[in-house]
């Protein structure tokens, strides 16, 4: 089921959506515009309460937008949301079996109220059960699967009718290190394997790092960024060098702020910490300088940034931080 | 077409997780049926006051009940349904393409079939205490019993689905229950109350229900009361499963 290159999967405009709270209105997406080509694997990156999650359940279908306009898999959101839901698969953040349902009957049920006739269905849910690793869990009760076998069965039931998109919401959110790099190589074998455009959300920034062809930034219902991981962490925050210069490092940092290609020079406990547009060739004249100057330098380090400096860049908070009240009123709401 | 085939789908699938649980579907059963051991013989002596209707007390208190069953059976099933949004089930059916009416006519007609099995269970241990009524009569009352079932188990999941909450629902159901039993005349004819009351009574569309269903256990086949109680009862239905279909298709679970 791969779409033709260059295809655009997710195209959507001025996506918008505020819920109606008792406090009065929450702008959870406060209008989004990007597109999603056939064939990536697209990460939504924000803290909670960003609107990650509220940008896919309209996408999906499941909450109706406020404003603004999406073609998703090729069917128009607002005129056709039937289409788009034979054409896309949706794996929710929170679980989608009921604990006392066997693996089968919740696969095979999903199969068929996606139109396959029941010979098909039980094929298929074999199928995506050797896929998934969960082969010989046919006939167990949900409740008694771990916590990575039932995250990796609610994947199977978003795949289970062999989707051209398929959207993720937090996948590895509770799961064991282990479960987790587990999860994201069968991620990448959808894309690999069965050219499945994959678009998920998470707040984890090691996950988008991993492995997202493209990552969209979102904070506060807006998109902030986009790019591939490195570009970003190029374009924004630059590599981050690292001087030990003991106890002259005021003054060190006054000169280093002044020399031409430095972004940014801060001073943490001995070290001045310099911002520049490529580590490897910002450093020799920073060094040069301090020599100048006669600061010793005991050592230096070139750092690359990580995605959530990226993202303490772009959005003045960090990943990590509590969301904003509003943020978290609205997931209460939706 | 294609909804009947997805409606068949999710009612033997919520037939089959009942099954695994059959536990609450029989404790269901009990409450009818300790009225009728232990509240009926008590309504013997009252077949001789004014304003009692006609028939045996068996006949008056045995449609009674079973509408009582058709209320109390079905207008909680909601419960359940938050469970299944909870587990994200819902969520995960509402964003195939399967019609909304079927994901909602599955679960009521899996609630309407437990109901009868109670209600047929409950006529047959009555007619064991010494209910009379012809065999038309009986067919007609399940009828009824069943587009009760039908309208309080879609109007329950309909209110489950827009509160989300076990304790809101129950709050609201309770205090929509009760008045609603009251002026019901289920438990006592209310040819039997002050006039006020009984004109109270006429605004409550389940007391025509319980009226119809007394007529068609005695055999008034011709009688207006049975009439209007079996179009009230089928009012109710079309109007539970309008607001359930309606629900389902707007209502972010």
């Amino acid at each position: 089921m791969a779409g033709e290159a260059n295809q655009r999967m997710v195209e959507a405009r001025g996506l918008a959506r505020t819920f109606q709270t008792r406090g009065g209105p929450v702008q959870a997406v406060a209008g989004v515009d990007f597109s999603i080509m056939a064939g990536e694997i697209v990460g939504f990156l924000g803290p909670n309460g960003a609107g990650k999650s509220t940008t896919q359940r309209m996408l999906s279908t499941l909450l109706a937008p406020t404003a603004g306009e999406a073609v998703v898999a090729g069917c128009d959101l607002r005129r056709d949301p039937v289409g788009v839901r034979r054409k896309i698969g949706y794996v929710a953040q929170g679980g989608m079996t009921n604990p006392r349902a066997l693996v089968d009957e919740e696969l095979v049920l999903q199969a068929r109220l996606y139109g396959l006739p029941a010979g098909e269905a039980a094929r298929r849910a074999a199928q995506m059960r050797a896929r998934l690793d969960l082969a010989d869990l046919g006939a167990r009760e949900v409740k008694t699967l771990s916590g990575g076998q039932k995250r990796r069965l609610d994947i199977a039931l978003g795949l289970i009718h062999a989707p051209g998109l398929v959207f993720l919401d937090e996948p590895s959110t509770g799961l064991d290190p282990q479960s987790r790099s587990n999860l994201w190589r069968h991620i990448r074998g959808l894309r690999d394997e069965l050219g499945t455009t994959v678009f998920l959300t998470t707040h984890y920034l090691d996950e988008a790092d991993a492995l997202c062809d493209r990552i969209l930034i979102i904070d506060h219902g807006k998109i902030v960024a986009e790019g591939t991981p490195d570009a970003l962490k190029r374009r924004i925050a630059g590599d981050l060098v690292v001087f030990s210069v003991g106890g002259e490092a005021s003054r060190a940092r006054g000169l280093l702020a002044r020399q031409p290609g430095v972004r940014e020079a801060g001073e943490h406990d001995g070290t001045v910490r310099v911002t520049v547009e490529r580590g490897e060739e910002g450093a020799l004249p920073l060094m040069r300088a301090l020599d100048a100057a006669q600061i010793p330098v005991a050592s230096m380090q070139i750092a690359r940034p990580t995605l959530d400096d990226v993202f303490l860049t772009l959005t003045g908070h960090s990943l990590r931080d509590e969301p904003a009240q509003g943020a978290r009123q609205h997931r209460g709401a939706s | 077409m294609s909804t009947w085939r997805e409606t068949g789908l999710i009612f033997r699938q919520q037939l089959r997780l009942m099954l695994r649980e059959p536990v609450w579907a029989v404790l269901g059963i009990i409450q009818p049926l300790l009225y009728l051991a232990l509240f009926g013989p008590l309504l013997k002596p009252l077949t001789q006051a004014p304003g009692f209707p006609p028939g045996s007390s068996w006949s008056v208190f045995v449609p009674g009940l079973l509408i009582q069953l058709a209320m109390f059976g079905t207008l909680f099933v909601g419960f359940g349904l938050i469970g299944e949004v909870r587990f994200g089930v819902v969520e995960r059916m509402r964003v195939t393409p399967a019609s909304r009416l079927a994901l909602l006519a599955g679960r009521v007609l899996r609630d309407v079939l437990v109901l009868l099995s109670q209600a047929v269970l409950l006529v047959a241990i009555a007619s064991a205490f010494g209910l009379r009524a012809p065999p038309a009569g009986l067919v007609l009352v399940l009828a009824i019993v069943a587009l009760l079932g039908v309208a309080l188990s879609s109007f329950s999941y309909a209110v489950a689905l827009k509160l989300k909450s076990e304790d809101a629902l129950a709050q609201l159901l309770n205090s929509l229950a009760v008045p609603l039993l009251l002026l019901s005349g289920i438990l006592l004819p209310m040819s039997l109350a002050p006039r006020w009351l009984y004109l109270l009574s006429r605004a409550n569309p389940f007391s025509h229900v319980v009226d119809g269903a007394r007529a068609a256990v005695r055999g008034d086949f011709g009688s207006d009361s049975l009439l209007v109680g079996f179009v009230s009862a089928l009012a109710l239905a079309v109007a539970g499963v309008a607001v359930g279909t309606r629900t389902f298709h707007r209502e972010s679970a």
